[in-house]
């Protein structure tokens, strides 16, 4: 009978409340959780599992002190995709990308992928016999040591075919060349040899390069688009000379070009610019998807002009199931999702959305360099009208007492990112900062930013010298109390080594994440 | 007035149409009306023109839907599971870039908590700030292997160059039933790799060889604690004793790495008390795949160096960016940030008890499986129990047949399950074996249904006569050969290798 209710007793109802608190998942918004009150885990596995809710809502809220990477403009790395590309990438995250037998079709986009781009690098594809050959790679840092493990690798061959030695071997390459290099020639044990910059010359000179080549030469690497200040070294040049060289002294020295950032500038805004397999020299490639490939970050790509240039016994052959699978790679397993997202890029826009889309931002680097060249207080360091890559490179004018490390300071605090760095080395004392024009850096956001560094300048000029050096200090030991936890790590592993090898150098700072 | 209409005229209807008013090839068909969709789908050459997203995104996936099913596919350990919500952080991390420190601080420091967790998970000393041990996150396992060998390497060299001896000729022991990535370690940094053979009755490595084929010139032994070919966990403390004894003897200081690929996420939650990990003194570093039983999706794995002496400091790249010092120790640079977020998720979520009840059941049902293979009594089964190894199967026909394991492997793929076929390791290449992996996703019903149609391809097979299975044989082949060439025409193979350098190019077995 419903119409003769009982009242149910205090006791009943704190039983029946106790019961439902146990399980407080149920009824609660994460933040009513008793996780929400404790510490997230940092340092030890938790004893006992969570909610997915409740560990999804943490951590989504812990990134929220992530920066926003659209005002990141020290960073070459594609911060956007369309939404049909994240959606592709996200139904594919669960792959294996080296299963190719679970996945054959993934490895045949990834085969589509390396054929579009030896051809869009003018690779020679008449013959049969001769065909490139080229794989995906988690970014341009694997590509390079792959590159310098083949020209490593053949040279070695070469000379113990002729019974020499193969002790020394030596690469040479510009002194603005990116971190990877410095990488590849300590990990692989190769001497590099450094073409120092100029203050006229802020990327090698051909010339001098050539000049060091020796016997014990592996390779030359040519930098399409440096890191510094996104200059076009002139490939064709190099190759001239060398073949020269090579000429001269029967010896076999080859080019390898890191068009890490310049791979997918150059052939869409200065098609005539001969930099690539059109040279006979260049004998290997590396670009990385997630810059000017304008696909998320993990993937890069490696090509060679044939199977002579990458020596067998560097392949591994996977047997697997029956068919035989070949692979060059410092990883294994790794997704698939980029390479898929990779080739959407490639079909989606084609030569002509590319075109479209580099030439835009090389008329917004244009525009904002010319904004700066207008303000009189800038140096403008980089190229223009494509003949670099689509950035701007700048350094004040004349000297003051607040530097472009100030600058760009001033500039973080309204929450910009816009580097200083010093140029590479034999040249450290001249300073500069770097914008760099990626897909989502709008004509709009150049005109703000050109607004935001005027105040700085305005505010910089406004103040004297003491509260400049206060403001420095003041930076120099609130900075990175974020980063505090890290930071003890690398600490410990300073003091515990500095004594033991002499001969050790510190490692050169870099314009960091290209 | 509505209520009187006119008839309009073709003419007037044709003039609104060439008016642009309707644009049948963007506007109002689907994709497959598209010109698109009747063409071929790019493939050697960049196309010259753009196509709408939408097209672009639907040729793909259609593309793509020749993907195999891997939930069928008993022959990997990478994850192919996540829940929802890990799915949706790694969505919206997907465009951060692991290394851009600066800009994204709270994903470092996410990572740094992993590489926390996973440290005190195997035991790292923790007493004594000043060797704080240390570690990284990787793409995956052979990042890892790659990397810590670089390091015992350079430990040794340096050690060696004050001592003023020879750097010439180091070498790494290890057995032969190791993962494809040792190989490609020694090749790629130039050492010899003295293998340990395997034997009939010891499937992966005697601690006792391993040690004898230990030298002045050794820069470590590396041990595995999950045998790719049958899961066994090798006897990492015996190695641990004669090792020590060794040094001691010789006064070298030769490490142990642990390639705990595998086992690193199932040993310490299933059989907690197995001493593999940094409570041995000579354990210097330990590898593990975050995308194998760390249950995340494929591109994560982790290195841990026990304390900064083991890692030396010429390796470490000091980035210098925005007047922060960032050190690193990557083959690789920039990297996607979202699997190291989502190994973070899996973390957390778990915790340690998540972790034991889900390994606790894929040890169930591997102990399971190789019960119901044992009862058709055709199997003998290679692979350790009880959690005494990984949760794997590992199984070969008991008696000689007049068909073999690859037969079985080829009959079961018609059926949708992908149970690889594969020789044993270096000197034991006539042992056959067939193998399945028991990821997280592998239930006890779908055990079931492994274990039915492994009998009824049983009762097939004794009913074939050789002949006839000789023709299957040769016929598979054919197939097989010729899907491999439609798709792989473009990867290249080297050609086989002449007679003489036959060793070189090492044919290991699969994906792991």
């Amino acid at each position: 009978m419903v119409f003769l209710s009982s009242v149910v007793s205090d006791s009943n109802l704190a039983e029946e409340d106790s019961a439902r608190y146990e399980d407080n998942s149920v009824n609660m918004t994460v933040y009513g959780t008793r996780w929400a009150s404790e510490d997230i885990p940092k340092y030890s596995l938790p004893d006992g599992e969570m909610p997915p809710k409740v560990a999804y809502r943490l951590i989504d809220d812990e990134l929220a002190l992530d920066g926003i990477p659209s005002l990141n403009l020290a960073s070459f790395v594609t911060t956007f995709m369309e939404d049909e590309a994240e959606k592709l990438m996200v139904e594919n995250l669960s792959k294996n990308f080296i299963d190719f037998e679970e996945y054959p079709q993934t490895a045949e986009i990834s085969n589509r992928c390396v054929n579009m781009i030896a051809r869009l690098f003018h690779a020679p594809v008449g013959r049969s016999t001769e065909e490139a050959l080229g794989c995906s790679t988690i970014g341009s840092s694997e590509a390079v040591i792959l590159g310098t493990l083949a020209m490593k690798r053949r040279w070695q061959l070469g000379r113990k075919a002729k019974g020499l030695s193969t002790e020394n071997p030596n690469i040479i390459l510009g002194a603005n060349c990116q971190v990877a290099w410095h990488k590849a020639t300590r990990y692989l044990e190769i001497e590099s040899r450094e073409v120092p910059c100029t203050k006229d010359l802020l990327y090698m000179d051909p010339k001098k390069a050539v000049d060091l080549v020796d016997e014990n030469t592996i390779g030359v690497c040519a930098i399409l688009g440096s890191t510094y200040t996104g200059h076009y070294e002139d490939v064709k040049t190099l190759n001239r000379l060398l073949e020269e060289k090579n000429k001269a002294t029967g010896l076999d020295v080859n080019i390898h070009v890191d068009a890490a950032s310049g791979g997918f500038v150059a052939p869409f805004v200065t098609p005539d610019l001969e930099w690539d397999f059109r040279l006979n020299r260049v004998v290997s490639i590396n670009a990385s998807g997630h810059k000017y490939g304008l696909t998320y970050p993990g993937v890069g790509w490696a090509v060679w002009r044939n199977v002579e240039f990458l020596p067998k016994d560097l392949v591994f052959n996977v047997n697997y199931l029956g068919s035989e699978q070949a692979s060059f790679t410092l990883n294994f397993s790794k997704s698939a999702s980029q390479v898929i997202a990779q080739y959407y890029m490639f079909v989606r826009l084609g030569r002509k959305g590319f075109t479209r889309v580099i030439s835009n931002l090389v008329r917004t680097a244009d525009y904002l360099a010319e904004r700066l060249d207008k303000t009189g207080r800038f140096i403008i360091l980089s190229e223009k009208e494509g003949r670099g890559l689509p950035l701007v490179a700048f350094r004040l004018k004349n000297e003051c007492y607040y530097d472009e490390f100030d600058l760009a300071s001033h500039l973080r605090q309204r929450g910009w990112i816009v580097p200083a760095y010093t140029m590479a080395h034999a040249l450290e004392k001249m300073k500069l900062l770097r914008v760099v024009v990626r897909e989502d850096f709008s004509h709009t956001r150049g005109s703000l930013l050109i607004r935001d560094i005027m105040a700085a300048l305005q505010h910089l000029d406004s103040m004297d010298k003491a509260s400049i050096d206060n403001s420095r200090s003041h930076r120099a030991k609130h900075r990175h109390s974020a980063f505090h936890k890290i930071r003890n790590n690398e600490k410990a592993t300073s003091n515990i080594n500095t004594s033991e090898d002499e001969n050790y150098k510190e490692p050169k700072s870099a314009p960091g994440v290209c | 007035m509505v209520f009187l209409s006119t008839a309009i005229s073709d003419a007037r209807i044709t003039e609104s149409a060439s008016n642009g008013e309707f644009h049948p090839d963007t506007v109002n068909t689907t994709i497959y009306g598209t010109r698109w969709a009747s063409e071929d789908i790019p493939r050697y050459d960049m196309p010259e023109d753009e196509m709408p997203a939408t097209v672009a995104y639907r040729l793909i996936k259609d593309d793509l839907a020749l993907d195999g099913n891997p939930a069928l596919n008993l022959a990997t350990f990478v994850t192919t599971y996540m829940e929802d919500e890990a799915e949706k952080l790694m969505a919206e991390n997907l465009s951060k870039n692991f290394i851009d420190y600066e800009e994204y601080p709270q994903s470092a420091e996410l990572c740094n908590r992993c590489v926390n967790m996973i440290a005190r998970l195997f035991n790292a000393p923790m007493d004594n700030p000043c060797f704080e041990s240390l570690g990284c996150s990787t793409v995956g396992s052979s990042e890892a292997i790659i990397l810590a060998t670089l390091a015992m390497k350079r430990k040794w060299q340096l050690s060696r160059k004050a001592k003023g001896l020879s750097t010439e000729n180091p070498n790494i022991v290890m057995g032969a039933n190791c993962q494809v990535a040792w190989h490609k370690a020694v090749r790629y940094l130039e050492i010899e790799g003295r293998e340990v053979e395997c034997t009939a009755d010891l499937l992966y490595m005697d601690p006792q060889k391993a040690v004898d084929l230990v030298d002045e010139n050794t820069i470590g032994v590396c041990a595995i604690l999950g045998s790719t070919y049958t899961g066994h966990y090798e006897d990492v403390k015996a190695i641990n004793t004669l090792l020590e004894e060794k040094c001691e003897e010789n006064g070298w200081d030769v490490g142990i790495h642990v390639d705990a690929a595998s086992g690193g996420f199932v040993a310490p939650f299933v059989v907690p008390e197995l001493e593999w990990d940094f409570r041995l003194s000579r354990v210097v570093s330990i590898n593990v795949s975050g995308h194998k039983y760390g249950l995340t999706y494929a591109g994560v794995g982790w290195a841990i160096w026990r304390s900064p002496e083991y890692l030396p400091k010429d390796l470490i790249f000091n980035i210098n960016y925005l007047g922060s010092d960032q050190a690193s120790f990557t083959v690789n640079f920039s990297k996607g940030a979202a699997h190291v977020i989502a190994q973070y998720y899996v973390l957390i979520r778990l915790g340690r008890r998540g972790f034991q009840k889900i390994m606790s059941n894929l040890t169930d049902t591997a102990d399971h499986l190789a019960e119901r293979l044992k009862a058709t009594g055709h199997f003998e089964i290679l692979s350790e129990g009880g959690g005494r190894g990984l949760p794997l199967v590992a199984f070969r026909l008991s008696t000689p047949h007049h068909y073999d394991e690859f037969d079985i492997a080829r009959r079961l793929r018609q059926r949708g399950w992908i149970v690889p076929a594969y020789t044993m390791a270096h000197e034991l290449e006539h042992m056959k074996l067939l193998r399945v992996v028991v990821r997280e996703d592998f239930s006890r019903s779908r055990c079931e249904l492994l274990a039915r149609d492994v009998v009824s391809v049983l009762k097939t097979l004794d009913l074939l006569d050789e002949k006839s299975i000789e023709a299957h044989r040769s016929a598979a082949n054919e197939v097989h050969q010729s899907a491999v060439h439609q798709r792989h025409s473009s990867i290249y193979l080297p050609p086989n290798p002449d007679s003489d350098d036959a060793d070189e190019v090492n044919p290991s077995f699969g994906i792991c």
